[in-house]
């Protein structure tokens, strides 16, 4: 097996169109893909609803902001298109006339205003968004991010200034507006004194009550002053909430996903076609009745195929993947589980294009079979639901489940993304396959002309 | 030449059938080649020949009869050279050697090239070989396991007469240790030659089996034609 293995990468070595496959192949995919990940659309569409009545001036420890300010810089940022309801703002984003819609509820002024008093609760906006498309959908997502991110920021300075004089109050003293009335607070400061005061004039057995009374209520309003401290830190962590709605779909991340189907892509077809190409090339070159004459089994002529599919394929989509790294951030870090990912990935494809190869017995005819079979497949994989009728949906998951490109894909978008599909289930499911395309392929072996 | 009569027979068919769809190739054919025996199997084109011969390999079912093979390795060599036309002359040899596992297969591959007088194209791939070397490495990969039967399918075409004696010395000297080696052929005076034995195969019937004189014998008009033209007189005397 090892002699056959090494006389079919000889072979592949003296191919030059086989070189041209491996090599230059995922590297163009890689390269068309990194150019793609890498460029984005400038200016994604954001349908913006702006809900907070107008001129409703945003106060916030008595500094006065301005939201037509925020508003333009949001969309200098994106394409905003204003929208009157939020039933717009759905349609178009549903639609795909908007990448998303970004929301900003009637109390959200209110709310804001909220954070520098006692009683704070956490502004939100809302945003919706389509991710059956998770390259705009990722685009859409970093923006409003970083969006909300600096918002955020700018309102945790100002709260926290709040808080800040909050404690000054606290220890020194002061005057203080609680629901139109003006409460004196004494200060830790203060009370010191005056219980200093106090325990120097202790002889006398006359009137401490009053001096008393004030320390008491001191003691209560500083308490309660302590509890309200709680909440209001909390609200110097993430001022805004961003109430995020997906719509349809839950895809992983963009640059994953992308990169994931690249990579399967390129396993898919270096793999199918190599291991059919190589399995037929035996018939044509006469040489697989000669092998099977008690030189090799037929089920190690398989193995060996299918082995010699794995290990190019690991090789070149690593390959793949380190040109992807030049554009694209890959975790490294996560390598065994992309090659766990890519393996069984790739032993799925190499025992489906066995099957190919072993019952079509001719390169050109297996190749050809191999494209065939292969192209639909993966495009069928890409569908999302929703944009074909549920019947047909069906029919494309039976697909999914019996080749083994959507299981390699999810494989290899858990190798590559440690928040992507589990990694159990499709590699289990890959080990299936590649028993199932093994039997078939092994059944055609058998086959006696 | 009668060491066939006493020799014991190693390989043997019972009335071997082979259907291809509606095609009959075999009807029926039983024979037996004797130890250290040259047979060679002759007849028309589609004869049926090459079929006999890939069942006798074990590359074929029959659909009906049996074939008892001796234990061991028959050695095999294709009407279509079987090889890898991407790789050296040296390395086809090297690879089917450790196939074989045989335990020294570098001095196997070099007995061969030496065979073969191929040493100096050793490092040619074989696609860029004329189609009578291909044949010669075809026939030296069925040699390298020395098997105690040799089944050469037309091993002669497309050689030229000095490598065609260099074959057949070998082929004789290999009988000579006891091999048995049966071949196909369509020079039918090498048939005559080689041929202890000759099995005559038209429509997958086995219209004869015996020497060539007696051949000879049985075709019609047979004073004064050479054995080819008594070949094809008998052929046709048996209405093919
Ligand atoms: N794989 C096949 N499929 C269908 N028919 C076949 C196949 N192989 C052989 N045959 C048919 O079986 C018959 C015998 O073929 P075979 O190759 O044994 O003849 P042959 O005697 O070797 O001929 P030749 O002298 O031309 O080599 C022919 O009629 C041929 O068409
Ligand atoms: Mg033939």
């Amino acid at each position: 097996m090892r002699w056959l293995f090494l006389k079919d990468l000889q072979i592949l070595r003296r191919s030059p169109l086989v070189t041209v496959l491996l090599v230059l192949y995922p590297v163009a995919i890689a390269v068309l893909i990194g150019f793609a990940l890498s460029r984005g659309p400038e200016k994604p569409r954001v349908a913006f609803l702006n809900e907070v009545p107008a001129g409703a001036p945003l106060v916030l420890g008595g500094a006065q902001f301005d939201l037509t300010g925020a508003k333009s810089e949001l969309c200098s940022r994106l394409d905003c298109v204003p929208v009157s309801s939020e039933a717009q703002a759905r349609q178009m984003v549903e639609s795909g006339d908007a990448l998303a819609a970004l929301i900003l509820p009637p109390d959200l002024v209110t709310r804001l205003e909220s954070l520098g008093g006692l009683n704070p609760t956490q502004p939100t906006v809302r945003v919706l968004v389509n991710e059956e498309d998770p390259v705009k959908a990722g685009l859409v997502n970093d923006r409003i991010d970083s969006l909300v991110t600096q918002a955020n920021l700018r309102i945790s300075k100002e709260v926290s200034r709040i808080s800040a004089s909050y404690l000054t109050l606290l220890t020194r003293g002061g005057t203080f507006n609680l629901l139109g009335q003006t409460l004196d607070i004494l200060g830790l400061r203060s009370s010191e004194r005056i219980l200093r005061g106090v325990r120097s004039e202790l002889p006398a057995d006359s009137s401490m009550g009053g001096a008393l009374d004030k320390v008491i209520q001191f003691a209560r309003l500083a308490s309660q002053n302590l509890d309200q401290a709680q909440p209001l830190l909390t609200s110097i962590a993430h001022p805004i909430e961003v109430q995020k709605e997906v719509v349809s779909g839950s895809p992983p991340s963009l640059d994953a996903f992308a990169i994931a189907v690249a990579a399967t892509v390129t396993l898919m077809f270096v793999t199918v076609l190599l291991v059919a190409g190589s399995l037929a090339l035996e018939w044509e070159e006469n040489a697989y009745p000669r092998l099977v004459r008690g030189l090799v089994g037929r089920t190690a002529l398989l193995a060996e195929k299918v082995g010699l599919g794995v290990a190019l394929s690991l090789a070149v989509t690593l390959l793949m993947l380190a040109g992807l790294s030049l554009f694209v951030d890959i975790h490294w870090g996560r390598l065994p589980a992309i090659v766990a990912a890519v393996l069984a990935g790739g032993a799925a494809f190499a025992a489906f294009g066995a099957a190919i190869g072993a019952s079509a017995r001719e390169v050109r005819a297996s190749s050809l079979l191999a494209f065939m079979i292969s192209l639909p497949i993966a495009f069928v994989s890409l569908v999302e639901s929703g944009t074909v009728s549920p019947g047909l949906f069906d029919v494309i998951k039976v697909i999914r489940a019996v080749f083994p490109f959507d299981a390699a894909l999810d494989a290899i978008s858990g190798g590559l993304d440690a928040s992507g599909p589990a990694l159990g289930l499709p590699l289990l499911h890959l080990a299936i396959l590649v028993v199932a395309y093994g039997l078939v392929a092994r059944l055609a072996l058998r086959r006696l002309a | 030449m009668s060491a066939q009569a006493n020799g014991e027979v190693v390989i043997e068919t019972r009335g071997l059938a082979k259907r291809f769809g509606e095609r009959q190739a075999l009807k029926g054919v039983s024979f037996e080649a004797h130890r250290g025996e040259l047979l060679a199997i002759i007849g028309p084109n589609g004869a049926g020949k090459t079929t006999l011969l890939s069942i006798l390999a074990g590359i074929r079912e029959p659909d009906g009869g049996s074939v008892s093979r001796p234990p061991g390795e028959i050695g095999w060599v294709p009407q279509q050279a079987a090889l890898y036309r991407r790789l050296t002359v040296a390395e086809n040899l090297r690879l089917f050697a450790r196939l074989e596992g045989l335990s020294n297969a570098d001095a196997a591959v070099e007995e061969m090239l030496e065979q073969t007088a191929l040493g100096e194209r050793r490092d040619d791939q074989v696609g860029t070989l004329s189609g009578g070397n291909q044949q010669r490495i075809n026939i030296a990969l069925g040699l390298l396991s020395r098997p105690a039967v040799l089944l050469l399918d037309e091993p002669s075409a497309g050689l030229d007469p000095r490598q065609r004696e260099r074959l057949w010395e070998f082929v004789l000297a290999l009988a000579g240790g006891g091999t048995t080696v049966i071949f196909s052929t369509h020079n039918i005076a090498e048939a005559e030659r080689y041929g202890q034995r000759l099995l005559v195969l038209a429509d997958g019937d086995a219209l004869f089996d015996g020497t060539s004189g007696d051949l000879h014998a049985a075709a019609p008009e047979a004073g004064g034609r050479d054995f080819e033209q008594a070949f094809v007189a008998f052929l046709r005397d048996r209405g093919h």
